[in-house]
């Protein structure tokens, strides 16, 4: 597959100038990487995409836990989550604009509002899904409240969380790529953006595969932490993959 | 009318092949009911697979009125251990009961007929648009049977079919297997590890050894008909029955441990 | 508390939470001089103003149609493709680098590819926005065809239902809960990449709306232009659970019943 995209330019059937042969585009790649505005790039994007996810966490983790253990306050607060959860971030960009300017916090608002959610369903999922009999045995041997939902809730619902970290770091990286390319925030979405409208299309192929690289890297990552943390949990357990 | 022919079936390659049939051979005639029992793990879903044509034999073959069987033939039906999942969860009771005969094209009242009467037959009239989850594993059962008769085999498979359901339902599918084969005429082989059963619903029975599977002793069975689960159990020609089967199994099971143990050789594990 | 009572409690807080929160809103904004956040009666008269009928047709019209083309095309190849796809492991095997390769592009930046090599009119939007949605549903099928209980493969077998009555009538089926949840995830990325789209290289749609108000510093209407696509997000999902709860009733039943 690799070949067709290197021949196909090469003979015409592609358009040349909108789809530069992938070796062009991996040897731009390269070159790329002995660049200091690249890696400014990657670090830029990477700061966004830290600070969105881990402020996002910070904020819907305790209060999915809270949410999530106690039922009246789930009723409560549900229908105002249901209807402010499919708001799309992006619809937010505008506001973020005027609030934050272009800089690195609007960056930061719209990926921590994005991921926020994706973490708090999972947690609140996550939190509610215990087994009751878990918890009615650690009722029945008298642990309280607090203990229970230490020792017995929270256990379980950490798969889920860690899902829903994995889930969030994506969505972060996209939102962050995102406000870079539609706001112009500095990152590698701006850089791709740039790129293209000067007509540099081996460098702007170059910078959208690593952006895809970075995001697979970044998932890599985050899966191996997951097992290493997560390994004595029963769904990491080797032979319990089945089903 | 059947004819399993030196069967055999290996799984696996090399070392760690599994023989699971040996050499298997027996006939079925026509109309006949016939159980096979056998211990556990010694190949009595792996035989009906390939006499259903789900599974190929690695030796010998099995044919139906002198045709070989290389797939699932037209004039067979095999109902299934786990009537939950296999049957339709987003069709009802007449919709799963009618969608095999699709693939007989009849025309569409002599299907609704059919469908009925099979229906009827197991006694689940009043649930023909109810969903399988609505249902209790024996009502279950009892639908896959239906599907089954509607279906109009000539020969009829059914494995360890009553195995999952409580004690009370088991009896009364036994009957009413017993009353729909009277209807219908249908030719049975019925699997079970439940000797009591096998005695109890069959014409003739075949006892199998554990793995790699042979026929271990063919019986025939001369109770009256029809049977009963009070008086043909309490018959001294019952008893007889199920102790000589239950010894035939016993004894070629502990003839294959001591086996096992003097030659150290790993013994036929159960499941 | 009994339990009753407690029942009671909680049916109450859930209607009056959100009223309340809705009132908070509008009292702590009515005293405001904060230009940013202009009163909710504001909003809301600008959002009956714009919305309700004046722009439908000049704006809503195109997002939803753009939406719409995109999300039915991921759905039809997503689903046709992954049917084929399910069903033979070789056709898997060849095809899973591509699919790996273009499923990991992170949406925004094919923006820019999609408009250098498309241009900036509505096909683009509608490739975007197919383009992305396709991964999810896709996927979802593959998965949903290969997890058919065997059991269930052996019966379909065995009665000899094959071809296109298999696929119609089991496979189709069978797959179905597993499709409805991609294409629920698509459906929120169609939103989303529309708003994008729109917000990137457009001359009318809700999502160039709100960004035009926000340039022109045209406050309450770009808060009626959030509102609306949040009230859109909130129907196109709540409709979409409706579809969903009607079409798998038989698997509510049947998994609730496995589960007990």
């Amino acid at each position: 597959m690799l070949a067709l995209f290197e021949i196909l330019p090469r003979i015409g059937v592609l358009p040349r100038d909108h789809f530069p042969p992938i070796s062009e585009t991996l040897a731009t790649l390269v070159e790329q990487l002995g660049e200091g505005s690249f890696w400014e790039a990657v670090y830029n994007t990477l700061q966004g995409w830290a600070l969105g996810l881990g402020i996002a966490a910070v904020l819907a983790i305790p209060i999915g836990i809270v949410i999530g253990s106690s039922g009246l306050l789930y009723r409560a607060t549900r229908v105002v989550i249901e209807f402010l959860r499919p708001i799309p971030s992006v619809a937010l960009i505008p506001l973020a604009i005027l609030i934050y300017g272009t800089g690195l916090k609007s960056k930061v608002f719209l990926a921590t509002f994005a991921s926020f959610w994706q973490l708090l369903v999972a947690t609140l999922y996550g939190v509610q899904d215990v087994d009751p009999v878990a918890t009615d045995t650690a009722r029945s041997f008298g642990f309280s409240r607090i203990q229970r939902l230490f020792r017995v809730t929270l256990p379980g619902a950490i798969p889920y969380i860690a899902t829903g970290v994995r889930i969030a770091s994506a969505v972060s990286l996209i939102l962050t790529v995102t406000a870079e390319l539609v706001i112009g925030s500095a990152g590698l979405g701006r850089s791709i953006n740039i790129a293209r409208s000067g007509g540099n299309e081996e460098l702007m192929y170059a910078l959208i595969l690593s952006t895809g690289i970075l995001g697979l890297l970044l998932n890599t990552v985050l899966v191996r932490v997951e097992r290493r943390l997560l390994h004595w949990h029963p769904s990491h357990r080797p032979g319990m993959e089945s089903a | 009318m059947l004819k399993v022919d030196h069967l055999g079936k290996t799984y696996g390659e090399g070392d760690t092949a599994v023989e699971a049939i040996g050499d298997l051979e027996f006939e079925v005639r026509e109309k006949e009911f016939v159980c096979i029992v056998g211990p556990s793990g010694c190949g009595k879903t792996t035989l009906l697979k390939c006499i259903s044509g789900l599974l190929a034999p690695s030796r010998g073959e099995v044919r139906l009125h002198d045709q070989r069987i290389d797939g699932p033939p037209e004039r067979m039906a095999l109902v299934f251990q786990e009537y939950g999942r296999s049957l339709y969860p987003w069709m009802s009771v007449r919709q799963n009961v009618a969608f095999p005969l699709r693939r007989k094209r009849h025309a569409k009242r002599e299907a609704a007929e059919l469908v009925e009467r099979a229906v009827e037959s197991v006694d689940l009239t009043g649930f023909l648009e109810r969903y399988p989850w609505e249902l209790s594993g024996g009502m279950q059962q009892r639908v896959a049977i239906a599907r089954a008769l509607a279906y109009q085999p000539e020969i009829m498979l059914m494995d360890e079919p009553f195995a999952s359901v409580d004690a009370q339902t088991r009896a009364d599918l036994e009957d009413l297997i017993l009353e729909v084969r009277r209807q219908y005429g249908v030719t049975v082989v019925f699997v079970t590890h439940d000797i009591d059963e096998s005695v109890y619903l069959g014409d003739r029975i075949v006892v199998l050894t554990p793995a790699p599977t042979q026929v271990q002793e063919m019986l025939d069975v001369e109770l009256p008909d029809p049977r009963d689960q009070l008086e043909t159990k309490e018959l001294p020609e019952f008893t007889r029955l199920r102790a000589h089967v239950y010894r035939s199994i016993k004894r070629r099971g502990q003839a294959a441990d001591r086996e096992a143990v003097s030659e150290e050789r790993p013994a036929a594990v159960g499941s | 508390m009994t339990a009753r009572r407690r029942r009671w409690l909680a049916a109450g807080l859930e209607v009056t939470v959100p009223i309340l929160v809705l009132v908070a809103w509008g009292l702590w904004s009515a005293g405001s001089n904060n230009y940013y956040y202009p009163p909710l009666t504001d909003i809301l008269s600008t959002f009956a103003d714009t919305w309700l009928f004046e722009r439908v047709g000049s704006d809503v019209v195109p997002s939803l149609m753009r939406m719409g083309l995109g999300y039915g095309i991921a759905v039809l190849v997503g689903i046709g493709l992954g049917l084929l796809l399910g069903q033979s492991p070789r056709a898997r095997r060849a095809a899973a680098p591509i699919v790996e390769f273009l499923r990991a592009i992170p949406p925004p930046a094919l923006l820019p590819f999609a408009i250098l090599v498309i241009g900036v009119d509505d096909s683009m939007k509608v490739f975007i926005i197919a383009f992305v949605c396709l991964w999810p549903i896709l996927l979802n099928t593959i998965d949903g065809v290969t997890g058919i209980d065997p059991t269930l493969r052996e019966t379909t077998r065995m009665y000899g239902i094959e071809g296109r009555e298999r696929l119609w009538r089991v496979m189709l089926p069978a797959a179905s809960p597993q499709i409805f949840a991609g294409m629920r995830t698509s459906l929120s990325l169609a939103l989303i990449l529309m708003v994008i789209s729109e917000m990137v290289a457009s001359t009318n749609g809700i999502g160039y709306f709100v960004l035009q108000s926000q340039r022109t510093f045209a406050l309450p209407e770009m808060w009626s232009g959030i509102l609306l696509l949040g009230i859109l997000g909130y129907a196109l999902n709540g409709a979409f659970v409706l579809i969903e709860r009607r079409v798998l009733r038989w698997h509510r039943g049947a998994h609730a019943s496995a589960l007990s």
